[in-house]
């Protein structure tokens, strides 16, 4: 279940970092759809965060520790919202750019967060 | 006059340096920030004794990306001269680390955000400083004007 959804947030993360990056490409800001986009991939992240969560309170355990599990977990659930917000406050390309940089942040995050977990 | 009339305008106004793509880099620098210090305070707290340099290090990391992330989000002349010798000591700490692990792994039992130039961090590290000393230098020639 859990690998499952880091799998599908990665994939969404990586459609959201080339989504922004090609309004980056066409010079243009994020716009409301981006952001809905950046909604989703945080919402998948925020459940993400939960199971995780419950799995763990139901004993099962990470392959390398609780505490980096969980710290990944939030700074997964935090990493897209966090870009959202500084490209709300560079309305230009450069917002976008770092949107995107955002995704791929989490693309990462995501494919630790699969090896910590233990696959 | 003309001259004390212009300081004071800058001094009411501190420049910014976040905007464009200096947006961008606070966004990595902010990345880089939450990665290090988490990293080391978590290594330093559970078992400092097997690679006390490579957390040390990767604690001095964590600090000197904290110092640059708050000079560029402040802006002003000052935060950027700051920034900008605090780059200079980024690289030179990522080249000489990187070097060192090469040369010498066994110093290091685990790796510090540094190890390899960053390798582990798809070498951002080695990177965002190069970057960020061609930012710097370039937002004093538009010194005063807002983008």
């Amino acid at each position: 279940m859990l690998d499952a959804l880091t799998l599908v947030t990665g994939v969404a993360a990586l459609l959201l970092a080339a989504w922004c990056g090609w309004a980056a490409y066409r010079d243009q800001p994020t716009k409301d759809w981006h952001f809905i986009g950046m909604a989703v991939v945080s919402l998948l992240a925020l459940v993400q965060l939960v199971i995780g969560i419950v799995a763990l309170a139901r004993g099962e355990k990470a392959d390398q520790g609780t505490a980096i599990f969980v710290a990944y977990l939030l700074g997964a659930f935090a990493c897209v919202p966090a870009a959202g917000v500084m490209s709300l406050a560079e309305r230009t390309r450069w917002g976008s750019v770092t949107a995107a940089a955002g995704g791929v942040v989490l693309a990462v995050l995501e494919v630790r967060l699969y090896d910590i977990w233990g696959g | 006059m003309a001259t004390v009339e212009q300081r004071e305008q800058k001094e009411q106004r501190p420049k910014r340096l976040i905007s464009g793509p200096g947006m961008l880099l606070v966004w990595l620098y902010g990345v880089m920030v939450v990665g290090a210090v988490s990293r080391s305070v978590y290594q330093i707290a559970t078992d400092f004794d097997r690679a006390p340099l490579a957390y040390s290090l990767s604690a001095v990391a964590g600090v000197v990306y904290g110092f640059i992330t708050y000079s560029l989000v402040r802006g002003g002349e000052t935060a950027r001269k700051a920034a900008l010798v605090c780059c200079a000591a980024e690289l030179v700490g990522v080249l000489t680390v990187g070097t060192w692990t090469l040369v010498e792994p066994s110093a290091f039992p685990d790796a510090t955000v540094w190890s390899d130039y960053g390798m582990g961090y798809i070498f951002i590290p080695v990177l965002l400083p190069l970057s960020a000393l061609y930012w710097l230098r370039t937002s004093r020639d538009v010194s005063g004007v807002t983008r």
